[in-house]
């Protein structure tokens, strides 16, 4: 049968629109699912927030004791800052390398590699339909935060739009960093320390730990090449710092990048690494 | 007698089990490591800027990580690894296997797994504490070094006791996912000392989450600020903490129905 180039571009269109009824379909699932188990979610959430309320209260302690301000940075700029945090990082939450390490080691990976779609993109359409509950669910967290630390904001119309861009980009840049690292698993599942060590940069080279104007110059240097603080930093600054129009976009445009390169880096490692695998049983 | 020699017995075969993976020691040590350099990371941060926190010094505040490491340890190799396999099995119906065993079934679930390597962190919160003691360079007297030998073990029993009553909550609430993380970032506000929490905070990490007894009051003990009055208080607190999730674990058991076959 020869393939004319019309029915090639008929075949491609509806190759779209099904990937895009299958990311709709499995966000929705997700959705529901994520809105059945509150309790649980709640205290996951409860647990995640624990983090940025410590270095929320000893930075603001050292604010008030060195008169009012640390680098220029106020009690209620170290609120703003670090609710905005919890938000991002509700947002930025995926799936972990351990839960390739769990993936492989079951042999769970052998039936969603006989599905006819990349198993990506069910964890991206998952986690992603995850938020949206997960949304509901921390808006409360954020009242109450609010109301406990008052912190002080001054958000332009075009801060916001960026910043509702910019928490998908980090959650698109920290899947795919993350999911390559998960491939790991596929030489040694035993990718905690590996895993570890990742985290430990973020914290550094984020702005996770501390707003990154507080970190010595060399820190905030290097963090400018590496994708992390594009994770966190840049979308919480979005809303808290006061960034030109012209560096919000230069923003987006660096998240884009690094999603790609996250890609990129993601399916090179995932054809060696998908050779290798094996599974006994199931 | 016997329930004390059952109770060692299960943990010796804990540790030989662990003892057979010893490449798993080596990456422990390394994610140890990088746990407590992360805290001495944010130390320095901390006083680049400041030259005490809430009345603690820089070599103070290592004694607390230091402490808050080895109650990690005590808590990841022992506490938790059994309250979360009790949670499991009143999942999956197969805590009957314990419960018919001719032991106290409370001290049972409490012995039947030690993730051995997670103990690192005793080790290393042991050398920290050293190393600040050693830079705070006072003798540290008799009467603190014992006070700060007893505030660990009130500690690490409180912490017990915290854990029994959550997993406990199993009976209830089947899925019990969370447990870990929930305890994990909570537990992280025992690197500082809980007087620079906000008053509601301090409150819930004294007396729901035992964070300031667990670690705050031993490190009090060893840089000699400790008085007796809260050695008092916190000896007391243990035993009514341990009396009611020893309540507690038994008024959950009656709502068990096993599933097993």
């Amino acid at each position: 049968m020869t393939v004319t180039p019309a029915t090639q571009e008929l075949r491609k269109e509806s190759r779209l629109r099904s990937l895009a009824d299958f990311y709709v379909t499995t966000m929705r699932t997700e959705i529901q699912t994520q809105f059945q188990y509150r309790a649980a979610t709640y205290m996951y959430l409860l647990g995640m927030v624990a983090e940025p309320i410590i270095y929320l209260v000893v930075w603001s302690t050292i604010a008030d004791s060195s008169g009012g301000e640390v680098n220029g940075l106020t009690a209620g700029d170290f609120a703003a800052y670090y609710i905005v945090w919890t938000l991002v990082r509700t947002m930025n939450i995926v799936f972990t390398p351990y839960g390739w390490e769990w993936r492989i080691r079951n042999g769970e990976l052998s039936g969603q590699l006989l599905r006819p779609l990349h198993p990506i993109h069910y964890d991206v359409a998952q986690f992603a339909g995850g938020k949206i509950p997960w949304l509901f669910y921390y808006l409360p967290i954020a009242v109450i935060l609010t109301l406990v630390f008052e912190p002080t904001f001054d958000v332009r119309p075009a801060e916001i739009a960026v910043f509702a861009i910019a928490i998908w980009g980090a959650y698109l840049i920290r899947t795919f960093n993350q999911t390559a690292l998960g491939l790991v698993c596929f030489w040694t599942t035993r990718v905690g320390a590996l895993f570890s060590l990742y985290i430990v940069l973020e914290l550094l080279l984020s702005g996770r730990l501390v707003p990154l104007t507080l970190m010595p110059d060399w820190v905030q240097t290097l963090a400018w090449f590496l994708p992390f603080r594009w994770t966190f930093y840049f979308p919480i600054e979005t809303l808290v710092g006061d960034l030109t129009n012209a560096e919000l976009l230069a923003g987006l445009g660096m998240q884009l990048f690094w999603t790609l390169v996250g890609i990129a880096m993601f399916s090179l490692v995932w054809r060696f690494a998908i050779r290798r695998y094996t599974a006994v049983g199931n | 007698m016997t329930t004390l020699r059952v109770a060692l017995l299960h943990l010796r075969v804990g540790v030989m089990n662990d003892l057979q993976y010893r490449v798993n020691f080596a990456l422990q040590v390394l994610q140890s490591i990088l746990a407590v350099g992360v805290g001495l990371i944010v130390f320095q941060l901390v006083f680049s800027h400041t030259t005490n926190l809430n009345g603690w010094t820089h070599s103070e505040l290592l004694a607390i990580l230091g402490v808050q490491s080895v109650m990690a340890g005590v808590v990841h190799a022992v506490i938790q690894p059994n309250m979360m396999r009790l949670s499991e099995e009143v999942q999956d119906g197969k805590l009957d296997h314990a419960l018919t065993k001719p032991v106290d079934a409370q001290m049972l679930i409490s012995v039947r797994q030690v993730q051995l390597w997670q103990a690192v962190d005793i080790p290393i919160g042991a050398v920290i504490i050293g190393f600040a003691l050693a830079r705070l360079g006072g003798n540290v007297g008799v009467l603190d070094a014992l006070a700060f030998a007893v505030a660990l073990v009130f500690g690490a029993v409180l912490l017990y006791c915290f854990w029994l009553v959550l997993a406990t909550g199993s009976f209830w609430i089947v899925r019990m996912w969370f447990l870990p993380e929930l305890f994990e970032g909570i537990f992280q506000t025992g690197r500082f000392p809980v007087g620079i929490y906000p008053d509601w905070l301090r409150f819930g990490i004294t007396f729901l989450v035992p964070i300031a007894f667990a670690i705050t009051v031993p490190a009090e003990a060893v840089t000699s600020r400790l008085d007796w009055q809260t050695l008092l208080f916190a000896a007391v607190f243990t035993v009514v903490a341990f009396a009611f999730s020893r309540w507690f674990w038994r008024f959950g058991l009656r709502h068990y129905t096993g599933a097993s076959a």
